[in-house]
């Protein structure tokens, strides 16, 4: 076997993260090319076809102000998409970064961040995140800034607890015996072994964003209408459950399928890493 | 020489497992603080002038001195913060300004449909999971248990208030077994209202707890006690209920407890879906009334709640598992 087939090879091997990659990169597909993909604007209002069943030139129907529920479907896959990377990217970030500090220098700065973790852990984490969206008011920003106040323990509990047992090790002690900097030590050395487990972790993290993000704009305290996204699309299609079931049925299928991507994604990971959930 | 194991010394010795309960509220002092402190300054940190917040916009000059005085809201943070807990001492949480009423009362009326709601989201979902694990780890790798690990990893991604809708949809709409949102007056009708709601938080709880259920039994059926029992004969059945299943639910009880977070998170979601009169309910509704100290109020409540579960698992697993030391 040649080097440059290898990894290939091991790709085909794991029939799991191909078919969860393979659904990730269809919904980042639809997400980039929605102008293409879609048949109709996804706010235009058709008001001579309200309430539409499903049918050849609408294959999700439409809702009650006439909009084509397969367009907005796959106008929603940018929002919502976007709301689940966006969502875990600063949790991580500022996670990782307190955790790798906390964990390395121990002392009262360990003491202090875990106890900051302990009271934000208390919280019910949707009862915290609506909380400071109570403050900062309803929008798709609040959700941002609320998600990287809440999310980032996780983060730092996991790395902290990595960089515990790192720093004791051989090559953290050579290096700090060759007089590295602890900047040096902490990002370079000690850092890149630690990320394993939470690059599992950012995964199955990232479905718990994306319902999350979309229960607080299913509540109306996140992404505002008219803009397409799926949480919003089922709320308003709540209201006509008994008379046009598709307005709610097909936008939570695709969070469904889009977070069934991230899973089978993340324990495919889980696996490769060697990483116990 | 070692004195002889007398029930009676085994008795003190249970017990002694039992001495965190004593010393484990005391640990709690620093997270009920920061807990007070964030709900604090979930209320002051509000744009705009604090007594009419805490009043609502038609307040009188009267109510607006009276507040100032109660909360001392011309005073530093520091001391305003000293008036909350005083006030918190004294069962006082303020006015509800969408309800007229004292928001402790308030609190008190909609425990009860949340407490119910949480009890049999976790019932069902154990009635779910067990038995979805059991059939997936007996026969690991057979039909059965590829459904289930499939059902369970989507399970994960299944949001609550879509659920919520599908079940009514299904069950309400087309069939009219059950009603569609509400909650009833007496036990019977309650129990009737929350079957749709709780089989809802169920149906995603599980798909968390089969998961890890599955792994325990597959390690307990592979493991020493299994065969010891199996090799005195014990048919394959008593093996699994007796020694496998009990061991895997230890666990269990754990991640049910780190995952109560999240549980009342949803219930925050299913009772907006299914209007059933909730502290979630209750504090959606004071987010958009703009009704700041129910907010403040839920809150706190939720996360007292939750310390306060955490401890009950943690003795709950000291109970369970004869091997654990807190």
């Amino acid at each position: 076997m040649t080097a440059a087939l290898a990894p290939r090879h091991r790709l085909l091997r794991r029939p799991m993260l191909l078919a969860g990659l393979g659904l990730l990169g269809a919904f980042v597909v639809l997400a980039v090319f929605a102008p293409l993909i879609a048949p109709y604007d996804p706010i235009w209002q058709d008001s001579a076809a309200r309430l539409v069943p499903p049918s050849a030139a609408h294959p999700f129907g439409t809702d009650n102000f006439g909009r084509d529920v397969f367009s907005r479907v796959i106008w929603g896959a940018r929002v919502d998409l976007q709301m689940a990377v966006i969502g875990v990217v600063f949790p991580f970030l500022i996670g990782t970064a307190i955790g790798t500090v906390a964990g390395f220098f121990g002392g009262w700065i360990d003491a202090l961040f875990m106890r900051v973790i302990d009271v934000v852990l208390a919280f019910p984490f949707l009862v915290l995140m609506l909380s400071i969206i109570t403050i900062l008011g309803p929008g798709l920003g609040s959700f941002y800034i609320a998600m990287a106040l809440v999310g980032w323990v996780s983060y730092a509990r996991l790395i902290r607890a990595q960089i515990l047992v790192l720093k004791t090790q051989d090559f953290a002690v050579a290096a700090a015996s060759l007089g590295f900097s602890r900047g040096r030590i902490m990002f370079r050395h000690l850092l890149p072994n630690a990320l394993a487990g939470s690059l599992v972790f950012v995964m199955s993290d990232t479905v718990l964003v994306l319902l999350n993000g979309a229960a607080i704009s299913y509540l109306g305290l996140g992404v505002q209408p008219p803009v397409a996204e799926w949480g919003i699309m089922v709320a308003e299609g709540q209201g006509f459950i008994t008379q046009a079931w598709w307005i709610t049925l097909f936008p939570g299928l695709a969070i469904v399928t889009l977070a069934f991507g991230f899973s089978l994604t993340g324990d495919a990971l889980a696996d490769l890493f060697g990483v116990q959930e | 020489m070692r004195p002889p194991r007398t029930a009676q010394r085994r008795g003190a010795e249970g017990l002694h497992r039992y001495r965190f309960i004593l010393f484990r509220p005391l640990q709690f002092l620093p997270v009920l603080l920061g807990i007070s402190v964030i709900t604090f300054f979930l209320v002051r940190l509000i744009p705009g002038d604090p007594a009419r917040i805490l009043l609502g916009t038609r307040a009188t000059p009267t109510a607006i001195a009276n507040i100032r005085a109660q909360y001392g809201l011309d005073e530093p943070y520091l001391v305003q913060y000293f008036f909350f807990l005083k006030n918190l001492g004294a069962g006082e949480m303020g006015r509800s300004t969408l309800f007229k009423i004292d928001v402790l009362r308030l609190i008190a009326t909609r425990i009860e449909p949340t407490l119910a709601l949480v009890l049999a989201g976790v019932v069902l979902a154990l009635l779910i999971a067990v038995p979805s694990a059991a059939l997936s780890a007996r026969r690991q790798g057979g039909a059965a248990d590829h459904a289930v690990r499939v059902l369970s990893t989507a399970g994960l991604g299944f949001p609550s208030f879509w659920l919520g809708a599908m079940l009514i949809l299904l069950f309400s709409v087309k069939l009219d077994w059950l009603p569609v949102s509400g909650y009833g007056t007496n036990l019977g009708d309650k129990l009737v209202h929350l079957v749709l709601p709780g089989l809802t938080i169920a149906l995603s709880l599980s798909a968390v707890l089969t998961r890890s259920l599955r792994a325990g039994m597959i390690a307990g059926l592979g493991s020493d006690i299994a065969t010891a029992a199996r090799a005195r004969g014990m048919p394959e059945n008593v093996v699994f209920w007796r020694h496998v299943v009990p061991n895997a639910l230890v666990p269990t009880v754990n991640l049910l407890a780190v995952n109560i977070g999240w549980l009342i998170g949803g219930t925050v979601v299913v009772e907006s879906v299914f209007a059933v009169p909730g502290l979630g309910q209750l504090m959606v509704r004071g987010i958009f009334s703009r009704d700041y100290m129910v907010v403040q109020g839920v809150a706190l409540t939720f996360a007292c709640a939750t310390v306060l579960i955490n401890f009950i698992a943690d003795i709950v697993t000291v109970a369970l598992d004869p091997r654990v030391e807190l």
